[in-house]
């Protein structure tokens, strides 16, 4: 028989070691469900790993990874501290619709006027925006005890209709020949969110992206606020004694997320993706959720785990017009890896014994 | 605007039909949490079953066929997050969640070849006489057999809770898995019955959607339904009746806003079809300040140690 037995501390190594395990472990399993499908699965694992990175066409490719990969782990970073201090939010793809709102909302109040100032003053609103839909669940918690998970995920319908209410009404470009959809962003240079490097796909979020993994770094290991929220996370109980209100982690854990998420959805409006429309919203919000546990909730590991998850999208994307493979296939690929990262996640925690039968 | 044409009899007709799927999801997810599992996952499960149950009726021209095969395969995804939290002790949160992010990208995979196709009619019930009554006939007695199916269930889900020795373990596990454990119950066999039952309904719930709400398979189709199912499970206040309730006054509201859209009332479309989801958080933040009533150990993950 084979018994648990829980470690006295969770093991260091398999900390680190459990992350390519699961990716290990899914792309076994994974290779196998495409070769059920037909496809070749040694061809498919390296058209959604290799390919992207040193592949023919990697030149194109890996610049994507930046801009697939910086929304993911600005949202990822985000959500990871909430997620150490048992704060769910996982509505974050609410709040990067409503930053994308608000940012291209200001943005393009100054349209056609042209100022440094600007884009500034979008970034600005696009954080405020997503900070400003976080607030909700944190406000209701806070005040009500309102479960933050279910109304969270609430507000990204709402932050979807409200998206196509955007894109078909007070948005939608008035040269735009009756067509939904904003200004193009792209055509508007105070408020483009162009390449810092041109063909490098270094935009603004990527710098943000990265300032981000630093502060939560410097914030996690240095900052009093930082211990606290690991120690809300770990033992709560220990943590009320210790002083830590929970009402202000809450509204620091939550409104620092939707913050985070806010700001992707701005660059993403203002640059890749350059206008609002209905479609605008891909799902990164619920990607990042899987790259903040690959990552294992730390900024490093989440930078990581960001890239390579963005590999996938881009993989994916490969596979799908060289290989037909669909769409969905990588969608269903993603939530694998979340499910056997939760699974080997067992060896960090516990130690796997033999146990004699013995009388019960 | 043109209130006037918004029928009531077959408004009340079609809150029905509307309160369903997510009446049947919730009580699963009911049963789940009372043995102290909370499943995120239903939004996951519902769409699996949506399409397993939409995939199996098509090809067998048997609309019966196709909600066994949806429960099937709800039944079957739940599994995965009891494996992962009963036997992998995982985070119930992030395990519901993967759940979740899991079914939807399977679902869109199954459903690949099965998008603008027309499933077959599922049967109503005829009887003569009562069908036939004004107002009650439409109302009351002339649905598919689902709608009497979810209500039924549950009655049974109520009694079996109250009444029987299986609801009483049920309860203890959920309130207490220590001292359940201690008395010989055997908490992860309980738990995994529950999921099960869970993952099933959902199943069934998700089926409804694409055999007889919509009736047709688009992929994310059931756009929340699995999360406002979870909520009304809060809503609650985890008894069983009131579950009944809940998903009249939601089924109530969908329909409602469905009917103004059409009335063309001066309010955009767009923000009649965030009304359900708003006031599902308004719901929330009433039914919230009374917290005494969710079951002890919910969420919290069981390890037999010693």
């Amino acid at each position: 028989m084979l018994k648990l037995e829980k470690r006295p501390q969770p093991s260091r190594s398999w900390t680190y070691l459990t992350p390519l395990l699961a990716v290990v472990i899914t792309m076994i399993v994974g290779g196998a469900l495409f070769s059920l499908m037909g496809n070749n699965p040694v061809e498919v694992i390296r058209t959604i790993f290799w390919d992207p990175l040193f592949g023919e066409f990697a030149f194109y490719y890996r610049p994507q990874m930046l801009v697939k990969g910086a929304p993911l782990i600005l949202i990822a970073i985000g959500l990871s501290l909430g997620f150490r201090a048992g704060i769910w939010n996982i509505g974050a793809e609410g709040q990067y619709i409503i930053g994308a709102i608000t940012g291209a909302a200001v943005g393009l109040a100054f349209y056609p006027m042209e100022s440094w100032i600007i884009f500034p003053l979008m970034v600005l609103a696009g954080a405020l925006g997503g900070w400003a839909w976080a607030m909700i669940p944190a406000i209701l918690k806070t005040r009500f005890g309102t479960n933050e998970i279910l109304v969270s995920l609430m507000l990204v319908y709402v932050a979807e209709q409200l998206l196509a209410k955007m894109a078909l009404g007070a948005l939608k470009n008035p040269d735009g020949f009756g067509f939904p959809g904003s200004r193009n962003f792209q055509q508007y240079p105070s408020g483009h969110n162009a390449e810092i490097i041109a063909g490098s796909g270094m935009h603004w979020g990527v710098v943000a992206a990265f300032i981000a993994v630093i502060f939560a770094y410097v914030l996690l290991n240095r900052h009093i606020l930082g211990y606290h929220i690991r120690l809300t996370g770990q033992a709560p109980r220990a943590a009320r004694f210790a002083g830590v209100r929970p009402t202000r982690l809450i509204l620091f854990c939550l409104g620092a997320s939707g913050a985070l998420a806010g700001l992707a959805g701005m660059f993403e409006v203002s640059g890749p993706a350059g206008q609002i429309n209905i479609d605008f919203n891909v799902g990164y919000g619920f990607t990042a959720i899987i790259v903040a546990f690959l990552g294992r909730l730390h900024p490093v590991g989440i930078l990581l785990a960001g890239l390579l998850m963005a590999l996938t999208y881009i993989g994916g994307e490969i596979a799908q017009s060289n290989l037909g493979l669909p769409a969905a296939a990588i969608q269903m690929f993603q939530g694998m890896l979340l499910f056997f990262l939760l699974a080997v996640d067992l060896l960090t925690n516990y130690r796997i014994r033999l146990a004699k039968a013995e009388a019960a | 605007m043109d209130l006037s044409s918004i029928n009531p009899t077959l408004l009340l007709a079609s809150l029905l039909v509307a309160a369903t799927p997510i009446l049947i999801a919730a009580i699963g997810e009911l049963v789940a949490e009372r043995s102290g599992v909370l499943n995120l996952g239903v939004e996951g499960m519902m769409i699996t079953g949506a399409i397993c149950g939409f995939i199996i009726a098509v090809e067998t021209g048997s609309p019966l066929l196709g909600f066994i095969a949806a429960a099937i395969g709800g039944a079957l995804l739940s599994m995965l997050f009891a494996l992962l939290t009963l036997f992998a002790l995982a985070n119930q949160v992030a395990s519901g969640l993967a759940l979740t992010l899991f079914g939807l990208g399977v679902s869109a995979l199954m459903g690949q070849g099965y998008v603008g196709i027309k499933p077959p009619p599922t049967p109503k019930l005829d009887i003569p006489l009562l069908s036939d009554l004004p107002f009650f006939g439409p109302v009351l007695f002339s649905h598919d057999l689902m709608v009497y199916f979810g209500i039924a269930l549950v009655a049974a889900v109520w009694a079996m809770l109250k009444y029987t020795r299986a609801g009483l373990i049920l309860r203890a596990v959920g309130e207490n898995h220590d001292a359940a454990h201690a008395l010989g119950y055997k908490v992860v066999r309980v738990r995994l019955m529950a999921i099960g039952f869970g993952g099933a309904c959902a199943g069934l719930g998700g089926a409804y959607i694409s055999l007889v709400r919509v009736p047709q398979w688009t992929e994310g189709m059931t756009a929340g339904a699995g999360w406002i199912a979870l909520a009304l499970v809060v809503f609650a206040s985890w008894k069983a009746g009131r579950v009944l309730l809940g998903a009249w006054l939601f089924g109530g509201i969908t329909v409602l806003q469905l009917n103004l859209q059409a009335a063309g009332v001066a309010i955009p479309v767009e923000y009649l079809s965030m009304s359900p989801y708003l006031i599902t958080i308004l719901v929330l933040v009433i039914m919230s300040s009374d917290r005494s009533r969710a079951p002890a150990s919910l969420g919290r993950i069981f390890h037999a140690s010693g």
